[in-house]
């Protein structure tokens, strides 16, 4: 037996001892123990380092608002950083390890810092790392990194899965305590679905760490009773280790269950972790109350704990924290536990009680009224404790010091909705606010300090609330044999300390700081925390917020009411990132969109490069090509002297069909589409309503009311989302419908001049010019009928070119016939310099600014149509105005020389300057055909600039070269103005 | 912001299945004159009270719907059908009527 387990007690498993190793000791404890009660068993006290001065630190509570005992937790990829131990259940060979200090726990080099502590007071940050500016970079950031800190994260991918899911009920619990169970009794028996969780390992709250005596049975099996009747229920849901982080708009709470970190091995197909969204009819918050700390000179040294821990470490682990103890409390609640503790054995040295007169009392401790503890004894473990009784001094020798300030309700869900918590005068205590019925608060976190009220309490609540509901619900019983009612306290603070005594754990924030943030000027409750630092720790101020709060409203002689509190966010206990991703992450956050051909591809030797979701062959390597310039530069020559296929899968497709699809589709495109002929392919524009381009692609009437839209990669689901909104919203009464077929078609380019010679052989139908010219576009069979095709007659290249469309799990077999007949695969690099050689524009061109007319295409807009999207802007001033920025096409004047989009373009002999700034280069590539760089860019009057020289400069790139204003149609100056 | 909105076709349903467009304004007709164009392309009212909003339900129904909800109170106002919404008119516009 560890020398401070109790010989009986306690809800752990005395069958199953854990081995555990902390710091690289092993030691034993328990299942059902926590980390903090198996260490405290093993008779460890010092668990960690404050963070500012690096004081040994023990831990000070058992449950979610611990400030000190926070840990490093597993190996590897699983290391969890700034784990509280009290939460953190002990498994076989868990490796624990303290943080924050170096070399070690015991022996840390920070702790001079308390040394330095005048020079670290509130506000320290501001006042001692400004000056020299210089310094911050190379001396005082590393050494705050080194010296300071909290846990490291870990450096490997976790390999543990994640989850994220909906619940739905009637009833939400978030607290199994009296009240909670209650509530839960309650809506269980009436037939409610119900959600009932307790972030604790074992359900009941509090009632589970007294020797209470319920329905003439001990607390402990009071709630296994109703735990078993619960969890008998299949309408109701009991969730252990599962923690209500959240309360969001329409009753949606967040909550994190923690189904695997208590195991030494989790099961690899189950989550660890799950992110819970709980849409509930209504919210029962029974989530209890935290225990305040007293403010005395030295009530940091391990061995001083809050009452309410020392009782749960006795009742709930069978722990005793020390063998010879004293109790500072401010009211009646601490008693209980002097009782307890002397029942098992423990010596109880003295009660110090603030106030002048203590309850009634029949145990052995001395009560000490009127008295106060002004020092402690002890470095690295509790000694003793100096005791002042009026004038009268006297020091107890002591290995542990309970400590109550009284109670403050956890109202944290009830405010994280812009609502702050209202102070209540005879409760001494923040209460929650007035929710507008969704969420109820009940038991102690209303004021119902005993366990018969808190139970009444939650009974009650979710009596009304159920009816409200429409259950018919009845109001379950409990008799508990302490009718004692809840004493509520009020605020005990100190007249005067002399050393240190903390407000804050966590960040070291103690008593003189919030006095100095108060006469410095930083005295609104927002200012001081953030100036001292109270609260802004990982548990932010769970334990510390209302004892700051009290200490600035006497410094500012007001109310605490009229100091109010910080605001409550998301989430009450810190989250772990895995948690809030969930499953996403790697493919399941940005999936792999596959084109039909995109196997097909890999397998001709396709370097693939991502575009959106989808991935699409660059380029295809061959033996014999030297770099990926010369593979793009083979494929353009290969494609412009024979005929190439190049997969275009990824475009956009929608069918339009209807009676009134010619209508719809003129009322998208600012080009006529009514009067296109069955059997033949437009190119054409969409507008947003402000006139500027949206999207552009070929529409083809394949039948009197069937079209064929294509748009480009990046746009497919915004086209389809705006067509969905013009029909619905717009134009509700037109007879269209629409679908996106994307995914439907594999869609190949099959351009160059031997195009139509290679399709020819695998068409059933005659494709001859005669019958099938440019902008021709039908539906066709291959392989004398045995597949279904779309074949058009257009061109992205400046080539005679097609896309056909076949079936996508015909695609890879049609795309062998096309290259078995004479064709060699290119990729979009290929694409992208044939496109650019002959001037066809893209979203580059397409920047969100530029009009239909800078781009060239004036005379394509409908004058026809009295109604189109963007009709009714595009003519605006402004957007028709003298010297707008025109496309045009831009070469290098010397082979060597280079330049990229963003470059801008300037006057040959001009500064550069906003001022002189001419436009700039939307795309660029190195041509085979003009053998040199060319591109498109944005020049200003640039249509009547045609062959002028200018000065193209990237300062980024450290390029400046000189070229000329030339034709968009690259491929027809190189072959002599002939139009390819 | 809502957490469930309640698609008149789908029922409530997660936020995160929606896209928003904004205000829900309706477009004028194409003989309106420019100055209304401009106000339906440019003008946006900026209410602390109930605002009008289209959504998409775009991972559901891929119905464009009208989202009534406070701007300072989060409270929820309701949803409809965007087909055949009523011509926008402005929040004072709205108060001042009744
Ligand atoms: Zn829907």
């Amino acid at each position: 037996m560890t020398p401070y387990r109790l010989s009986t007690g306690g809800l752990i498993d005395r069958k199953r001892p854990v081995s555990f190793t902390f710091d690289g000791k092993q030691y034993e404890g328990f299942a059902g123990d926590t980390l903090a009660s198996a260490l405290l068993a093993n008779g460890v006290s010092l668990m960690g380092r404050s963070f500012k001065y690096h004081r040994p630190r023990g831990v000070m509570t058992a449950g979610a608002a611990e400030p000190n005992a926070l840990m490093e937790i597993g190996t590897g990829g699983r290391r969890e950083p700034n784990t509280r131990a009290t939460m953190q259940e002990i498994y076989p060979d868990l490796h624990a390890t303290s943080q924050n200090r170096w070399p070690s726990l015991d022996f840390d080099i920070g702790a001079a810092n308390s040394l330095l502590s005048p020079f670290l007071s509130a506000g320290f940050y501001y006042k001692t790392f400004m000056w020299p500016k210089s310094f911050w970079e190379k001396v005082y950031e590393p050494f705050i990194r080194k010296a300071a800190g909290l846990g490291r994260i870990a450096e490997e991918a976790d390999p543990d899965t994640y989850g994220k899911a909906w619940l739905h009920c009637d009833l939400l619990v978030a607290g199994s305590g009296p009240a909670g169970l209650a509530a839960a009794l309650a809506a269980g028996r009436a037939g409610a679905k119900v959600v009932i969780v307790d972030e604790h390992a074992i359900a009941g709250g509090h009632l589970v760490d007294t020797r209470e005596v319920v329905d003439g049975k001990s607390a402990q099996a009071f709630v296994e009773d109703a735990v078993a009747e619960l969890r008998g229920l299949p309408n109701v849901t009991f969730k252990t280790r599962t923690t209500a982080l959240a309360w969001y708009d329409d009753n949606v709470v967040a909550l994190v269950e923690r189904k695997q970190k208590h195991v030494a091995a989790p099961e690899a197909n189950r989550a660890v972790e799950i992110l819970w969204r709980v849409a509930a009819g209504h919210v029962i918050m029974a989530t209890g109350a935290e225990e305040r700390p007293l403010v005395f000179a030295g009530n940091d040294v391990p061995g001083v704990m809050l009452a309410s821990a020392m009782r749960r470490y006795l009742n709930r682990f069978g722990v005793a924290v020390g063998r010879n103890i004293a109790i500072f409390t401010n009211n009646d609640s601490a008693y209980a536990l002097a009782a307890e503790a002397e029942a098992s054995g423990i010596t109880v040295a003295a009660i110090i009680d603030t106030r002048s007169t203590a309850p009634s009392w029949t145990g052995r401790a001395r009560v000490l009224t009127g008295s106060e503890i002004i020092a402690t004894q002890g470095g690295k473990a509790l000694k003793s404790v100096t005791v002042r009784t009026g004038a009268k001094e006297e020091t107890l020798s002591v290995d542990a010091l309970a400590m109550s300030g009284g109670f403050s309700p956890i109202v944290h869900l009830a405010c994280q909705r812009q609502q702050k918590p209202v102070w209540n005068e005879d409760l001494q205590a923040f209460l929650a606010p007035d929710t507008n019925g969704a969420l109820t608060p009940a038991g102690s976190v209303a004021g119902a300090y005993s366990s018969q009220q808190a139970f009444n309490d939650g009974a009650d609540k979710a009596v009304e609330a159920l009816t409200r509901l429409g259950f018919d619900a009845a109001t379950p019983a409990a008799d508990f044999a302490d009718k004692t009612p809840g004493n509520p306290s009020g605020l005990w603070l100190p007249g005067d300390v002399k050393g240190k005594a903390f407000i804050d754990y966590q960040n070291d924030v103690h008593y003189k700081d919030i006095g100095l943030a108060v006469r410095e000027g930083f005295d609104h409750v927002e200012l001081a925390k953030r100036y001292t630092t109270n609260g802004m720790a990982t548990d932010q101020g769970k334990l510390s917020n209302i004892n700051a709060i009290a200490l600035i409203a006497r410094a500012r002689g007001c109310s605490i009411a009229e100091v109010g509190t910080t605001t409550y966010r998301p989430f009450y206990t810190p989250v772990s990132f895995a948690t809030l991703s969930g499953t996403h992450y790697g493919t399941h956050f940005a999936p792999v969109r596959s084109s039909p051909l995109h196997a097909w591809s890999l397998a001709r030797g396709g370097e693939m490069v991502d575009a959106g979701l989808w991935y699409r062959p660059m380029y295809y390597k061959q033996a014999g090509d030297t770099d990926m310039m010369a593979s793009i530069n083979r494929e353009v020559l290969a494609v412009r002297a024979g005929a190439g296929i190049c997969d275009v899968s990824t475009l956009g497709k929608i069918e339009v069909t209807g009676p009134d699809a010619a209508k719809f589709l003129d009322l998208l495109y600012c080009n006529d589409f009514g009067k296109l002929a069955v059997g033949r392919a437009r190119y054409g524009f969409m507008l947003r309503e402000d006139g500027i381009p949206f999207d552009d692609g070929t529409t083809s009437r394949l039948g009197e009311n069937v079209y064929f839209m294509t748009t480009t990669t990046a746009y497919a689901g915004p086209v389809l989302a705006h067509m969905e909104f013009c029909h619905q919203q717009h134009w509700p009464d037109l007879d269209v419908r629409f679908v996106s077929v994307s995914d439907q078609w594999a869609q190949m380019a099959i351009a160059g001049p031997r195009a139509r010679e290679i399709l020819a052989s695998l068409v059933d139908e005659d494709i001859s010019e005669e019958v099938f010219p440019f902008l021709s576009a039908k539906e066709v069979t291959l392989g004398s009928g045995v597949v279904n095709a779309r074949l058009f007659r257009i061109s992205f290249s400046g080539e005679l070119a097609f896309e056909i469309a076949v079936p996508a799990g015909y695609g890879p077999s049609v795309a062998d016939a096309i290259v078995a007949a004479g064709a060699i695969p290119y990729g979009v690099e290929a694409l992208n310099t044939m496109r650019l050689e002959k001037g066809y524009i893209t979203h580059a061109e397409m920047n969100g600014m530029v009009t239909v007319a800078d781009l060239g295409f004036d005379r394509m807009v409908s004058r026809r149509k009295d109604d189109f999207v963007g009709k009714h802007m595009f003519g605006r001033e402004g957007l028709v105005r003298e010297n707008r920025e025109q496309l045009v096409g831009v070469r290098a004047l010397k082979a060597e020389d280079r330049f990229t989009a963003g470059a801008h373009v300037l006057k040959i002999g001009d500064q550069v300057s906003l001022e002189n700034d001419q436009g700039y280069v939307t795309s660029s590539v190195w041509s085979p055909v003009v053998k040199g760089y060319i591109g498109l860019a944005l020049v200003k009057g640039g249509r009547n600039r045609i062959g002028e020289k200018v000065r193209v400069w990237n300062a980024l790139l450290g390029t400046d070269v000189e070229a000329v204003i030339c034709s968009t149609d690259h491929l027809a100056e190189a072959n002599g103005g002939k139009n390819a | 912001m809502a957490s469930l909105i309640d698609c008149p076709h789908c029922g409530k349903r997660p936020r995160e299945e929606f896209t928003t467009l904004g205000s829900a304004v309706t477009r004028p007709s194409p003989s309106a004159d420019s100055e209304t164009w401009t106000d339906y392309v440019y003008l946006r009212d900026n209410p602390r009270g109930m605002h009008d909003e289209f959504w998409h339900h775009a991972d559901g129904c891929r119905r464009w719907i009208v989202v009534s909800r406070n701007t300072f109170t989060h409270e929820f106002g309701g949803t409809r059908d965007a087909a055949g919404i009523a011509p926008m008119i402005s929040p004072t516009e709205k108060t001042s009527q009744k």
